[in-house]
């Protein structure tokens, strides 16, 4: 790795041929702003956000099933607070809360465990969104539950993984008429949980560069500096290796396993991609609050979170950006979340409501 | 057993007379107070600057202080960053029945400790009672006005005072209120305690050095990127901030990054943040660091003006080497998930 010195000179003065980098990760994506990465890019390096922000690639079919859920008075439902705002078809769980549904924001899924073991008259569902870092918690609380004799808990499953939704991305690159992604940021937190060998696969199959990177600006940096110079070439690093190894961490990975399985899965905006989530295994089925066949997708008119997604645009190029779609009132569930790309893109342009 | 609230110390009669005896007289008790009148007469003949202020917080007593603390503090220092002495606070009291009658009186006292450290008398009170809201245990909110004289010959302190080329001085550490009162309410222990601190003795020890203060504000709801935000677009110029020398502890960063909130913009209640000229920055961070709670002062930025079709912006030039606007406060408290 070179000096950080030549790394910014060189990033900021490059002028080859043009480079599109996708980050996948939505922590990626607030650490990038954040940082103010993007002021220090030539404008021939180009940095956008893929389908890594779990809130953003969730259907309405999803949402719909939890606000139903959560209407009924037998349960109580328990979600992630950016999930509360994202909409159905028809309302989102904020507003379903306000028509009286119980609906409860947590900072963890074990945080539910004591408050079923209390109220053993309801059914106590938690809205399971994540990608493969946040899976093993569920898997967790199952067991948890489970030896603390707690039956009345239940899961909403939307689990997703990366190296599918990965591969249809490499696979459609391009092929829009827009110009190429000729690298990827590969997310550090997901290969902590999973390993990377995955990557290894899609670069040799897509002749596309792949860095495993930390969230510092350094790390970052040197991501970046590494995809720019080997932009088409079918190279895998690692630069996050504190946390990083290339087979991942198999305890973490069993525990899922004993409790899920893969699936195919709808993502928002790139449709069903065969064996790109998870739901519970058979034999946990009473576990499951209705998680399978919920794949319908209805974005309202106008919103192009599909297409930010996918990187085809950038959120400034929809035009409900900042105009009917803005934090305190997002349309897309990429304005609501603080790992969407929109949100991030709004709050860096320091808009004034 | 415990002494608690009830609704008959709200009643007016003897109930009542005894409450005000054994705690507030005891503790807040002064010439003024102890007239017992409808209304208190005090001395002054000056410009006033008058405020007034809620305080609902729960938990009511958090690691580093409590809402009798917090009520002084509070409206003491917005009387001062008006460029104003505190004088007088008075202060209403709406106790929930079931409070603990000891919980109270260390309220109280905390309370009287804090005016007598940020010199201002409490010139007036009341107390009323509510019938408990279906909490286990009663809770309490105190509503204040605070009344301070202006310095002789002094302007009164307005964003528009703000100038190209001012340095922007803070007081010390950000974000460790915010991060009590969140870890309290989380159930996450940490050791991080409220800064909940009068500025008297830093302000005034300012104006009376003669140093020409710009603009200064309290630094609470909002956080830093809150105020400088306003302050930029109330101001007409670009506020240019480095990451690197604003002041943030270890524990609060970490606590921040695991709730996934940006201590810029977590509240306080013992900061301030201030405007200078240059010339005079230096001197103006020896006094604050030479004062009690502004040990850890720091000069974090300056102001200019903005260059042709740019708007008037809070800038934060991050410690990498880059740049990002730091607009107003979006999604507060909502935890990152993955």
């Amino acid at each position: 790795m070179r000096e950080l010195d030549d790394i910014r000179s060189f990033l900021k003065n490059y002028d080859g041929p043009d480079v599109k980098i996708m980050e996948v990760c939505g922590t990626h994506t607030a650490a990038i702003m954040h940082l103010g990465i993007p002021s220090m890019l030539s404008e021939h390096i180009r940095l956008i956000s893929g389908p890594g922000c779990p809130v953003c690639v969730t259907v309405t079919a999803y949402i719909d099933k939890l606000v139903a859920l959560a209407m009924n008075p037998s349960n109580i439902v328990y979600a992630f607070g950016d999930l509360l705002r994202v909409m159905g078809s028809q309302k989102s769980l904020s507003m379903a809360k306000a028509d009286g549904a119980r609906v409860r924001m947590v900072y963890s899924p074990l945080d539910m465990l004591d408050a079923a073991g209390k109220d053993p008259a309801h059914t106590h569902i938690f809205a399971a969104v994540g990608f493969e870092t946040t899976t093993p918690v569920y898997a967790l609380l199952l067991e948890e539950a489970a030896r603390r004799k707690i039956r009345n808990i239940k899961l909403l499953t939307s689990l997703k993984t990366m190296p599918a939704v990965i591969d249809r991305l490499c696979r459609m690159n391009g092929t829009d008429g827009g110009s190429p992604v000729t690298g990827f940021i590969a997310p550090g937190h997901v290969c902590a949980v999973s390993g990377y060998a995955a990557y290894r696969t899609l670069a040799g199959k897509y002749r596309l560069p792949f860095v495993v990177s930390g969230f510092t600006g350094e790390t970052l940096l040197a991501s970046i500096y590494t995809l720019v110079k080997c932009a088409g070439e079918p190279i895998v690093r690692n630069y996050y290796p504190q946390v990083v190894r290339e087979e991942g961490n198999k305890a973490a990975q069993e525990a899922v396993l004993r409790m899920f399985r893969p699936c195919d899965a709808a993502w928002r905006g790139l449709g069903i991609i065969e064996g790109s989530g998870m739901v519970l295994r058979d034999e946990y089925k009473d576990m499951d609050a209705g998680s399978e066949n919920l794949l319908e997708d209805r974005t309202g008119t106008g919103c192009r979170c599909a297409d930010v997604l996918t990187g085809k645009i950038l959120p400034e190029q929809c035009p409900m950006f900042g105009r009917t779609c803005t934090p305190r009132e997002p349309k897309g569930a990429c304005m609501v979340s603080q790992e969407g790309s929109c949100f991030n893109h709004f709050a860096a342009a320091g808009i004034r409501s | 057993m415990m002494e608690r609230i009830t609704m008959a110390h709200g009643s007016g009669g003897e109930e009542t007379s005894r409450l005000i005896e054994a705690v507030f007289a005891k503790y807040l008790g002064n010439s003024y107070l102890s007239q017992m009148e409808d209304s208190t007469v005090v001395p002054g003949s000056r410009e006033l600057a008058v405020t007034t202020d809620s305080f609902v917080v729960t938990p009511y007593i958090y690691p580093g202080g409590d809402i009798g603390r917090l009520c002084v503090c509070g409206t003491v220092n917005d009387i001062l960053m008006s460029g104003a002495v505190p004088q007088y606070l008075t202060c209403g009291f709406i106790l929930e029945e079931g409070l603990p009658l000891e919980k109270l009186e260390q309220i109280v006292r905390s309370m009287a400790d804090t005016a007598k450290e940020a010199g201002v008398l409490v010139a007036a009170g009341d107390t009323k009672v509510i019938e408990n809201r279906g909490d286990s245990e009663g809770g309490l909110m105190i509503n204040t006005a605070g009344i301070g004289f202006m310095r002789d010959g002094a302007q009164r302190l307005l964003p528009s005072g703000i100038q190209a080329g001012d340095q922007v001085l803070v007081s010390g550490r950000l974000g460790d209120h915010h991060a009590a009162i969140l870890g309290c309410r989380l159930q996450m222990s940490h050791s991080i305690l409220s800064d909940n601190a009068p500025l008297s003795e830093m302000a005034g020890a300012l104006f009376d050095h003669g140093l020409h203060v710009h603009e200064m504000r309290d630094v609470t709801r909002g956080g830093l990127a809150g105020v400088l935000n306003e302050l930029a677009g109330a101001s007409g110029k670009v506020i240019g901030l480095e990451e690197q020398d604003i002041p943030v502890s270890p524990e609060v960063t970490s606590f921040a990054g695991i709730l996934g909130l940006d201590p810029l913009y977590m509240g306080n209640e013992g900061k301030m943040v201030l405007f200078i000229p240059k010339e005079e920055a230096r001197e103006a961070l020896e006094i604050m660091r030479s004062c009690r709670y502004g040990e850890e002062a720091a000069l974090i930025g300056s102001v200019r003006e903005p260059e042709s079709g740019e708007a008037p912006i809070l800038l934060l030039h991050t410690g990498i080497g880059g740049t990002r606007i730091l607009g107003p406060l979006y999604g507060e408290g909502l935890p990152r998930i993955c």
